[in-house]
Formats: structure tokens, sequence, C-alpha cells
């Protein structure tokens, strides 16, 4: 009998039932099952009528007793955000110092090495082992690449071969004075000195009128003109290539990309053409815009020799943004981890509180259960509470970290660069982590049975 | 057939499983009719809450019958039980429940928020069920400033909220002293009298005495006193 009665429990007790009663009562039993089985159809719909949409508890109820749940503790409930204000404020910290250092490094690259590009001719290794260039700078190349997007000013320079001459500024003969080291010669084109960023302390840098009718005239390098012993070329002083002079008509200083320059006595390319056979120029210096680096690597090589833009090697910036990006993906991934683990500490912290909460709220559990509440409607109490408690850490933290990032970018007179969309991420990540602690202690809020919470008092 | 009992329980047996398996309820037969006015005493551990828990719909019988109000209840599922329990059955317990940190107009209103009682009458429902029990002047107060017998008088005004059938009250007058107890069963004799049942489970011979009927409950099983 037990059995079968079993397998009859729950959906289908009243035929358990009525078996039950047959065996027990007889006729009485079984008669009285039926007539009420007949009523049921009638009653059912009228003792349950169904309650209008407005009349039911309604998500505005919901956030009505979730207010009260929350506000109810402020000390705890300050308490319990602190974890995720940290983790997220950790998080926007992170991101936003990462964004602003980026932004602030690619700056101070843009000054010299974002707008610097050298090109040179290609080389091979020859049959014998020896290096040899497969290509020629053409003597107009300043003039092909400045017609280029992007290229403010070119220049060509050369070294120029001097073998066994000397570079003095008095030509004296003086068997027993020590031997000094000669600067080095270098031919360079008129827009050179622009191109490298260079500066005049004295005098003039040659033009294209020098270059083109070969005259012998030089510029010194700053500490070269130290060691030659010019300071002033207002005299029209003069230094000696050999035997040939040559008139120095200014000092340059600067060009931080080329020091040797400092070192050197710079002639005109036409000049060193004429008087020492310079056959080809071996690089060229380009300025260029920033961010411009990708489009003058592609387009200068073309410029140059359109038949074969592979024989030239071109040193250019990347764009802006991929240098940043891979500045700011070393700095963000540790503390990014670090940001994480945060936030964890202050889920596992919603988490913790909540439970605690369930626990002193279980006679009120058992009432709203009592009152009529489903286990559903108590779950999605608390998993609001806590998805409310996270997005409110969120928020918090989302404003403190952006507030730090934009006080020490000011300190630091940087420009603060932050993330909107990022920002509004974080705080809803705070809401997430909020769902995901109050997911426990919600399904554990709904199986509290509710007379044994309604007798334990409180 | 309005004159269908409130409760009619047929042969309910609650086990729980063991080992060993455990009858708390061992074939309960018991029939209360509308504005019936009922005690039921026992020693603990006799199945006093087992019983309070299949009255109050927060369980459900391993075996047998119950009807409430004429629904078959074996057949609802978890949503409906929850809805007729809103609908049909108020609680008053020893504990009193009130939640201590809204006012006792809140509390009383709690009722209303899972009974789908019009929004319209909430209002209104909650002041005169304040009134009926004399507390209409302490309306704004907060439960923890007022006294036990108060209390229990706001729990009875929110039971009452949801125009139930049936009040089952579990120890109502349990934390208090003799002469609030006698005020608490007055205003229960008093919602009795207006046609509502009542079901007291108590320890106090005095109140258990106070009922039309009392039946007696020890070791699972009910009988008559």
């Amino acid at each position: 009998m037990r059995s079968i009665l079993r397998r009859f429990r729950r959906g289908t007790a009243p035929d358990g039932a009525t078996a039950d009663g047959a065996t027990a009562d007889g006729a009485t039993a079984d008669g009285a099952t039926r007539d009420g089985a007949a009523a049921d159809g009638a009653r059912e719909g009228a003792a349950i009528p169904p309650i209008a949409r407005a009349d039911r508890f309604t998500n505005q109820d919901l956030l009505v007793e979730v207010s009260h749940g929350i506000g109810g503790h402020t000390g705890r409930l300050v308490m319990t955000t602190l974890g995720t204000v940290l983790g997220i404020a950790s998080l926007v910290v992170t991101i936003g110092f990462a964004q602003t250092a980026a932004g602030q490094i690619s700056r101070q690259f843009d000054a010299v090495a974002a707008t610097q590009a050298v090109l040179k001719p290609g080389t091979a290794n020859s049959a014998n082992g020896d290096e040899v260039a497969t290509s020629t700078l053409p003597w107009d190349s300043p003039a092909r690449v400045e017609r280029l997007n992007g290229v403010e000013r070119a220049g060509l320079i050369g070294e120029v071969p001097i073998g066994e001459l000397e570079i003095t500024a008095v030509p004296i003969n003086d068997p027993s004075a020590p031997e000094v080291l000669s600067p080095t010669l270098l031919a360079t084109s008129a827009g050179l000195l622009e191109a490298v960023r260079g500066e005049v302390s004295a005098g003039r840098y040659f033009d294209d009128g020098h270059d083109a009718r070969a005259d012998r005239v030089a510029v010194v390098g700053a500490r070269a003109a130290e060691k030659l012993g010019i300071n002033r070329v207002d005299s029209q002083p003069s230094i000696f290539i050999g035997e040939r002079p040559y008139t120095v008509i200014g000092i340059v200083d600067g060009m931080e990309r080329r020091p040797d320059l400092l070192d050197s006595v710079i002639l005109p390319l036409g000049t060193a053409r004429a008087d020492f056979g310079l056959r080809s120029a071996s690089e060229l210096q380009l300025r260029i815009d920033a961010g411009a680096g990708p489009l003058v690597a592609k387009q200068a090589p073309i410029a140059l020799d359109p038949n074969a833009p592979e024989n030239f090697d071109v040193q250019a910036p990347r764009a802006g943004s991929e240098l940043q990006e891979s500045v700011q993906a070393d700095i963000n991934v540790v503390f990014l981890i670090l940001g994480v683990i945060a936030l964890l500490a202050g889920g596992l912290g919603i988490a913790n509180v909540t439970l605690l909460s369930v626990s002193e709220r279980t006679g009120e559990i058992g009432l709203r259960r009592a009152l009529g509440a489903t286990r559903r409607q108590i779950a999605r109490q608390f998993m609001v509470e806590s998805v409310v408690i996270g997005l409110l850490g969120g928020l918090i933290g989302a404003a403190v970290g952006v507030f730090a990032v934009v006080v020490v970018a000011l300190v630091q007179q940087w420009t603060p660069i932050i993330d909107l969309p990022m920002v509004f991420g974080a705080a809803i990540l705070g809401a997430v982590v909020g769902l995901g602690a109050g997911a426990y202690p919600a399904r554990k809020a709904s199986r509290i049975e509710p007379i044994a919470a309604l007798r334990a008092g409180v | 057939m309005s004159q269908a009992p409130v409760v009619e329980l047929i042969d309910v047996t609650r086990s729980f499983p063991g080992p060993p398996e455990v009858q708390a309820l061992k074939g309960v037969n018991l029939t209360i009719g509308r504005g019936d006015y009922l005690s039921i005493v026992g020693p603990s551990g006799s199945g006093k809450s087992t019983l309070l828990n299949v009255l109050g719909l927060l369980d459900r019988p391993t075996v047998g019958e119950y009807r409430l109000g004429g629904v078959l209840t074996a057949a609802l599922d978890e949503e409906a039980r929850a809805g007729l329990r809103a609908q049909t059955i108020g609680f008053v317990f020893q504990a009193f429940h009130l939640l201590p940190r809204r006012t006792v107009l809140d509390n009383v209103l709690l009722a209303t928020l899972y009974s789908g009682v019009p929004r319209r009458e909430r209002m209104p429902r909650a002041k005169a069920a304040l009134d009926r029990v004399g507390l209409a002047h302490r309306m704004d107060f907060l439960p923890t400033t007022l006294s036990g017998g108060e209390r229990q008088r706001v729990a009875v005004a929110r039971a009452v909220m949801a125009s139930p059938e049936l009040i089952l009250a579990d120890e109502p007058t349990g934390n208090l002293d003799q002469q609030t107890s006698g005020e608490v069963m007055d205003l229960f004799e008093e919602l009795n009298a207006d046609g509502l049942s009542l079901v007291v489970i108590t320890h106090d011979q005095h109140v258990a005495d106070r009922a039309r009927r009392s039946i007696r409950i020890a070791d699972g099983r009910v009988s008559e006193l």
C-alpha cells in the first residue's frame, strides 16, 4: 500500500488520498473526496482570482524594499561598498594612468623621434664579402621628397674621404707639433640644417647658390670650431683642407639626431664634388610631420627611384597610436591584474556581508514568505540588494579613480587622458561583481524555511 | 458552496525521510469550519510546527489531502500556493516579527505587497486595520518604541490586511504578560465574532480554554478535547 501511495505523493495526491480513504474509512471518505473533487473545478477559479498586473509585486515594489534593506545599515553599507570602491578605483586609475602616461610618452617622442626620418641606400654583400650599395641617392633627392605630403624639410649628407689631408686653421708645418686628429669632413645640401634641427650659433649656413657654384665655403660644427680655434666668423676666417683654403661662413650647434655634425667641417655638396670628387651622398635626413612616418616611409623611396624603391632603407617613426598601444600594453597588464584581485576581494566582501545580512534577517525572510512572497521574490530581493551595493561601489570607485588620475596629472602637469566608456564600463563592472557576489546569499535566503525562521525569534 | 469548510485535512501524514524516517504527522483528519475558534495544544516536538507549516501552505503533506477554502492545494505550484497563502491566511507569531526600521504603518502595508490588494485600497485598509486594533495614533512610530501588547496588535492588524479567511496564531501570547495576553485574545475574539476562522497554537492553558474547540496533538496524532 505504502509504495503505491508514495508514487502518488505529490502531483496526484487526490487519487492517493482516495485510495487511502477507501481502505481506511470505506465509502464515506471516498464519497466526500468525490464531492470535493467535483466542487474543485468550480472553486478553483473563484478562490485564486488572477491579480491585476498593477497590484502584483512589481519591480518598483522590489526597489522600494531593496532600498529599505540597504538603507537601514549605513555603516555596514559603507564597509561593504569599500571593497568594490577600491577595486573599481584601482582599475580606473590603472587604465587612466596608462592612457595618460602613454599620451605623455608619445608627446615626448613627438618632439624629436616622431618627426625625424632617415633614408639610406640599400646594401648588399658582393661576391668577395664587401658591402656595396645597391643604389645611389640622386643629388636632387631633397627636392624630390620635399614635394611629398608630410615632409617638411630634407637634406643630403655625404662623407667626404680626405685621405692623408689635414684640416687646419693655419697651415703651419711644424714637425715637432703633436699630431692632432682632424675633424671629419662632411658634405651636405643646403636644407640639411633645418632637416636635423640644427641651429646657427654664428654666421650662416650655406645656401643652394654656394652649392651650385661650388664655392669654397665651409660651415663648422661647434666642437670642431673650438678645436680649430674659430669663435667668430665676421673676420672671415679660413680653414685649410690640405693646402686649399675655405672661408668659414658659420658655426652650427644643436642637431641632437646627428651629434657627429658638431665635430665636423661641412662643405656644400657641389664643392665636395668639384674638389674631392664625392660620388654620392650616403643618407637623406628628413624632418616630417608628427604621424606622417608610415606615409613617408612608403612614398619617399618611390619618389627617389620609382623603378626600384625597394633599394632604399627607410627608418621612419611608427604611427603614434601603435607607439601608444605598445607602451600602454606594458603598463596595463601588471596593474590590471592588481585591480582584478582588488575587485575579487571586493566581491567576496559583498558576498560575506550579504550572507551575514541574510542570516540576520531570517525572521524578515520568513515573514515575507508567510505574507505570500515566493522563493523567487526573496532571492530577487537579495540579488538586487547585492547588485545595487555593487553598482554603488562601482560608481563611487569610478569617480574616485577619475579624480585620482586628474589630480596626479595636474600635479605632474600632464594632460589627463581618460576613456569615458571605460569609466562607465567600470561602474557597470561593479554591478556585475555584485550580481556574482549575491548569487549564493540569495540562493541561501530563498531556501530558508519560513516557520523555522519565524520560531527562531527576532 | 459557501458552506465548504475553511480547512479540511484528510488523512494527512508528513514524514521526513530518515534514516530513521520520522513521521511528524500521522494520519491527521481535521476540519475547521468558517467562523470556528480552535486552539491547538501539545508538548514541543509533538508535531505542532509541522501542522502549522502544513496549514499555512509552507509545507506539503507527504500523504493525504489538504483543502484550503475548498481548493485542493496539492495540485498547486509554489507560486499559486504563495498567492493562496497571501490571500487566505493571516499569520500572527510569538515574536511579532515587525521590521524594526519601518514604521508601524509600513509594517502593516507589508502584508499587501505580495497579496495583490488593489493599490488604491492599501492605505485606507491599513489605516482602518490600525484603527480597529486601537493603534491609529501610533501609525508613524517605529515598532521598537511600542510595548509588547501594542506590537502584537500591530501584527494582528497586519494579519487581517489581506482579508484572510483564516488566522493562524502561533503562540501569540508567549511574549506577553497575563493582562496584555487577555487584551490580545479579546481582539482575536472580536475578529472571530466578525466571521474569521481562528486557530491559536499555544502552551497557555488559559488561552487554550477560551477557544470554543480545543485539540491536543501528541506524537503526531490529533485528538479532540
